[in-house]
């Protein structure tokens, strides 16, 4: 990490990539990855933990990007939507989005990706009320997160089906 | 699904992956705030902390000279605005008012009212400057409830306001200052003569709080104003033209200067027709000659932006013992905030929609208070107005002791009857939805459990109609280019293209939607007013007509034979028989391939203005528990009952009716705003100002009753809005219901529902 | 954001090192979950965040030989409820973490970060004073401890001073027969602010409860210990007459405000309902 009078240089892996980027420290991790990394699939609705729309992997843990500050992945690891499909394959839980209808307006969508691929990493086989709590701090606003519960537990299915 | 009539589809009512699905599974999709352009600032606003407050002085000096910061704007950077009309498509704006709310005049009128902006290289620097803009303001008293705007004694918003009456046989409006903008009149018989041949009659008062869009996406634009005069907006907005033509009013600059380019929207329900930032980003790149970005945080998208009115409503029903409603009176007040132009005039309207009524009188009153300008918020206005009456009408039923929905169907409203303005009913589904919830499962199933409780409530929504362009180019490979000017917030690309595919026997696939700039397609309205699949369905069945026709025409000129002697059908065009004996027939793919050597591709373009868009009914059934030590309520069962003529995309259809109920649900219990004595608000976030989460509702059950519309060739009424009518007043009633408590008032929060339940101070 | 800067300690002795330099604006930074977000509204004046994640002590949950545990005040949420023993052992501990904000603030939000925080709705100070935990501290005078019953001093404020900061929380082994219990009430079911939240432990000899420690919070600007309450059990019988009467001193002690989140009236009747679900539930606990 090397810093000045403001930018910092940060040292990190996104999505399996070493990447080096230049930040101001004032700047949080979403705002990192928007507005200097140009990665735009993690989302800004609330700034303040409450949406879950900027959810990423930090370390493989979930957390909401606008609440860590860039400074803080220097020699971290950090998962975002744009790393959930692999080469020309969907990852399972998109496919399941789209099959099950469970997006609207999509701005919601890659922050219940990431959570529930995090929630299938630690609970492959989740009930709809696991899968609920779970993804309690990540709002939807369109759907009534019937069809997103439904394509959570489809995906479970599929995956663990395959293990 | 229950299903009416239904012909045969190939296309319609299949569920297939939407055009622009893997891009917003992959994060690829490019919504507003996520545009970068060469030379970009940020922009950032300077709040009220106010609620209502003379602007003295504002000095932006500091800020300007702060290194990095490349412009501040203020209202009188604007130029000056005449009253004026703008028709948003759901709504309407004076141009007056409407440059105020973007940017503060003389004065602020709610607490994070819009005062100055600031562009600059790096969004913490235009922050930093903000802290540095100095404003004077002289405080004034505020008034946040309705009632108390109405009184003589209010403090007043706009000392110019008065009173426009529409209301035949009121007293003309007294030449004062006042809150109250207008008060409109629906008569329709004599209600004194029917409360007079009543039974029963039963008269309650309702109120119902600001109830937020709740988008997930913050309300973003971004302008660049080039040197040559032109001007480019990017925005998620619901409607790209009345963005424009709303920047072009207070600009004061030609429609034709300004291109808006629709980015994807992460959701409006209404909130997102207004400009906010739009004219603001312009200013700012006027000043600059670059390109600038600017986001709502979420606290300005709940202090500044469209909530729903709050409301006053007071409703009197007389029925006879048969259960025949002899007359319906309602007062109506909702409050505008800032500037005047509330949803009252459809809150009236809807009021009694669901049932033919001889004898109805509505009062409605459009009053401004220190509160955000209220924007459209999904069917706005009738989820208030037809709250108080679905409630009054259960109150009746339970002193008639009948049937709950014996009473609603005893009075439906049904084909050739006559609403509440007179005016005769198309065909419409409101007595096939109320006996499709008459025995529903649900409706017949025993209640087990104690403090649970069942309610049902009916809702009404007139849908719209209005104007919607779009071309369409058949392509070499056989794929169609459909291009669009609705913007696509749930799915309406592939609901489309679905209809542009029936017609020409194709498959989803082979049409390729895309959602285009103000530039590139013609004058469309807003993606609201549920007409986005009925307008735009209208469109591609013209675009589709056209194709096929152009088709046969050019396969008649390949075969040299009489067009009269070509038929387009099965995908594909068909002629007379070879004089070899072989049939004559080219698939849409085989003459797409031979177009170009035969006279060139094939280009249509089509505008439709049609109002045959057909009302939508929903019918909604709920259990709940009450926790009688906390005043809790669970959704324990949720069913929708809703006549959608045709569904188009089924599972679409399905997520429109399950969002709609579950926002009605927040409305119902837990979301609301909160004000301070002196009218700021308290609870502009998203822990604070409480949306439904994952593990507050169940699974939402859809029943999709198709009445096809009549004024459609696929039957498509508007789906999207009125399933958020009804669950306040099915879930008000289902309270009663379990606990014996009647609540007048949304949200029914755990604290009213305790407050009933504790013995009385 | 304001303009801050950032600053990694990889040691308790560099924290406090850097704590001193950087003086009153200098604030660590835990999980952030609160402290970001105050910075960023400028709520704070903070121009320097030490990062303390990277001290490893600080990011470890131990429970020792004796039954003690020791939770690192860095240590993300998750790791705490996640531990069987921790759910077994402090069960107020597991629930109180469990529900703090979503999946993703527990991810990161952390004990120490709660408690220095000082907010009076604070979900996990009543699980701790109830459960008799200790918050270590570290600053330039040296080590010290501080009971978390005495911790908080009123709303945002606590008994900190300049330069120090909590290094780990420690709670004491559980007695034989012991049960604890947390629960709040919120409007919605996630991601909402108590409206009151209560948490009980308790000791039982039979049908006696030899040993109790209440604790009440949005009820008071601190998060309250509430003694009288554990009067009305301590020596007696546990019947629905003494559990009754510890729920009245409950409400007694209440000294809420209404605001936003709730009235006086719905607090102090849900500091009588939360504490008696607790009790019911920390007496199945320790009788199983």
């Amino acid at each position: 990490m090397t810093t000045t009078e403001d930018g910092i240089l940060i040292r990190t892996t996104i999505n399996g990539d070493p990447t080096t980027f230049l930040a101001s420290q004032r700047d949080s991790l979403l705002e990192a990855l928007r507005e200097r990394l140009n990665m735009t699939g993690s989302k800004e609705g609330c700034n303040n933990g409450n949406c879950g729309a900027c959810s990423v992997l930090l370390d493989g843990r979930l957390v909401n990007s606008c609440l860590v500050l860039a400074a803080e992945v220097e020699g971290a690891r950090v998962d975002t939507i744009e790393g959930m499909a692999e080469g020309e394959q969907l990852h399972p839980l998109q496919r399941a989005f789209l099959e099950e209808a469970a997006l609207q307006c999509g701005i919601c969508t890659p922050g219940f990706l990431v959570a529930s691929r995090a929630l299938l990493a630690e609970n492959p086989r989740p009930t709809e009320e696991e899968a609920r709590f779970w993804l309690a701090g990540n709002l939807c606003r369109c759907t009534g997160y019937d069809k997103i519960i439904r394509a959570v537990l489809k995906a479970a299915g599929e995956m663990d089906g395959k293990r | 699904m229950v299903s009416t009539e239904k012909p045969q589809y190939r296309v319609i009512g299949t569920s297939p992956v939407r055009p622009d699905g893997v891009d917003k599974v992959t994060g690829r999709a490019e919504y507003g705030a996520d545009i970068k352009l060469e030379g970009l600032l940020y922009g950032a606003v300077l709040r009220s902390p106010h609620a209502h407050a003379v602007i003295k002085r504002i000095d932006t000096s500091k800020a300007a000279a702060l290194p990095g910061v490349k412009a501040v704007v203020i209202n009188a950077d604007f130029p000056a605005q005449a009253s004026g009309d703008l028709d948003l498509g759901e709504g309407r704006a004076n141009p007056m008012w409407l440059v105020d709310n973007v940017l503060a005049g003389s004065k602020v009128l709610y607490h994070g009212h819009a005062v100055a902006a600031v562009a600059a290289t790096d969004l913490h620097v235009a922050e930093d400057a903000l802290a540095l803009i100095e404003v004077e303001y002289e405080v004034l008293p505020a008034v946040i409830e309705v009632r108390e705007a109405m009184l003589e004694t209010a403090p007043v918003l706009h000392p110019e306001l008065r009173t426009n009456v529409r209301a035949r046989g009121a007293p003309a409006a007294a030449d004062r200052p006042t809150n109250v903008a207008l008060h409109m009149r629906v008569e329709k018989g004599d209600v004194a003569a029917g409360f007079a041949e009543a039974d029963v009659v039963i008269e309650r008062e309702f109120t119902t709080s600001q109830f937020h869009q709740g988008y997930i996406e913050p309300q973003n634009a971004t302008a660049f104003w080039n040197r040559d005069g032109e001007v480019t907006v990017w925005t998620s907005t619901q409607g790209a033209f009345s963005v424009r033509d709303q920047v072009a009013a207070l600009l004061k600059v030609g429609v034709g200067h300004i291109k808006v380019v629709p980015m994807e929207i992460g959701g409006g329900f209404g909130g997102k027709i207004n400009v906010y930032l739009e004219p603001v980003a312009a200013l700012l790149s006027r000043k600059t000659g670059r390109p600038v970005k600017m986001w709502m945080p979420r606290a300005d998208v709940i202090r500044a932006t469209g909530p729903t009115s709050s409301t006053f409503n007071r409703v009197k029903i007389g029925a006879k013992k048969d259960g025949t409603i002899t007359a319906i009176h309602a007062y109506l007040a909702y409050a505008a905030g800032a500037y005047p132009g509330s949803s009252v005039g459809a809150g009236v309207s809807c009021a009694t929609a669901p049932y033919s009524l001889d004898n109805v009188l509505i009062d409605g009153f459009d009053v401004v208070t220190n509160t955000p300008k209220t924007a459209a918020y999904r069917a706005p206005g009738a989820p208030a107005s037809e709250y108080a009456v679905e409630a009054t009408l259960d109150e009746v039923a339970e002193a008639l002791e009948m049937d709950k929905m014996d009473l609603r169907l005893k009075n439906a409203a049904k084909e050739g009857a006559t609403n509440a303005m007179g005016q005769p009913l198309a065909k419409i589904g409101a007595v096939e939805v109320m006996q499709a919830v008459k025995s529903h499962p649900h409706y017949t199933s025993e209640i087990q459990g104690e403090d649970i409780g069942r309610g049902v409530a009916m809702g009404f929504w007139f849908n719209g109609g209005m104007e919607t362009s779009s071309s369409a180019t058949v392509y070499q490979d056989g794929t169609v280019g459909l291009v669009l000017g609705s913007t696509d917030i749930g799915g309406t690309r592939a609901s489309l293209a679905m209809q542009l595919a029936e017609n020409l026997g194709l498959t989803m696939e082979d049409i390729k939607p895309q959602v285009v700039d103000t530039d590139t397609v013609g004058y469309t309205a807003v993606t609201g007013g549920s007409r986005t699949t009925f307008a735009g369905g209208w469109v591609a069945y013209d675009l589709g007509e056209d194709i096929k026709k152009r088709l046969v025409d050019r396969a008649a000129r390949i075969w040299s034979v009489p067009v009269d002697q070509v038929r387009y059908e099965d995908g594909g065009v068909s002629g007379p028989a070879a004089e070899d004996g072989s049939a004559r027939r080219l698939s849409f793919q085989e003459i797409a391939g031979k177009l170009q050597g035969s006279g060139g591709l094939i280009a249509v373009s089509a505008t439709s203005r049609r109002n045959t868009q057909g009302a939508a009914f929903a019918g909604h059934i709920v259990d709940v528990h009450v926790d009688r030590e906390t005043g809790k309520v669970s959704i324990l069962r949720y069913t929708a009952i809703q006549d959608v003529g045709t569904a188009i995309h089924p599972a679409y259809v399905e997520g429109q009716i399950q969002g709609g109920v579950v926002q009605g649900i927040g409305m119902a219990l837990n979301e609301e705003y909160y004000y301070d004595d002196e009218g700021h608000m308290l609870n502009a976030s998203l822990l604070d100002y409480r949306i439904p989460v994952a593990n507050d509702v169940p699974m939402i059950e859809t029943v999709l009753v198709e009445v096809p519309n009549p004024g459609h060739p696929y039957g498509v009424r508007g789906v999207g809005e009125v399933p958020i009518v009804p669950p306040q007043p099915a879930i008000r009633n289902a309270v009663a219901d379990a606990i014996g408590v009647k609540l007048y008032h949304t949200p029914m929060t755990p604290a009213r529902i305790l407050d009933e339940l504790l013995p009385r101070e | 954001m304001q303009a801050v800067r950032y600053a990694r300690a990889s040691s308790v002795d560099e924290a406090i090192t850097m704590l001193r330099e950087g003086g009153e604006t200098a604030r660590v930074l835990a999980g952030g979950t609160d402290v970001i977000v105050q910075a960023r509204e400028r709520r704070r004046h903070i121009d320097l965040f030490v990062d303390i994640k990277h001290i490893p002590e600080l990011m470890s949950l131990t429970l020792d030989a004796g039954g003690g545990l020791t939770v690192g005040a860095a240590t993300p949420l998750y790791r705490v409820y996640g531990d069987a023993e921790v759910t077994r052992r402090f069960s107020a501990l597991a629930e109180s973490t469990h529900v703090i904000g979503g999946t993703a603030i527990q991810g990161r939000a952390s004990l120490g970060g709660n408690l220095a925080n000082a907010s009076p709705a604070a979900d996990s100070i009543p699980a701790m004073i109830a459960l008799g935990a200790v918050a270590r501290v570290a600053g330039p005078a040296g080590p010290r401890e501080v009971s978390v019953a005495d911790f908080c001093t009123g709303p945002g404020r606590n008994v900190l001073q300049p330069g120090e900061f909590i290094t780990s929380i420690h709670f004491p082994a559980r007695p034989a027969g012991s049960g604890s219990a947390w629960e709040r009430f919120i409007p919605r079911n996630e991601m909402d602010i108590a409206v009151v939240n209560a948490a009980v432990s308790l000791t039982l000899a039979g049908d006696v409860v030899t040993e109790a420690r209440f604790s009440l919070g949005a009820v008071a600007p601190i998060p309250l210990s509430v003694p009288t309450a554990a009067e009305a059990l301590v020596g007696r019988p546990l019947t629905d007459a003494t559990i009754a009467a510890a729920d009245e001193a409950a409400k007694a002690a209440a000294t809420p405000i209404s605001d936003m989140r709730g009235t006086i009236r719905q607090r102090k009747h849900l500091s009588a309902v939360l504490t008696e679900r607790v009790i019911r539930r920390a007496v199945e606990r320790a009788r199983a």
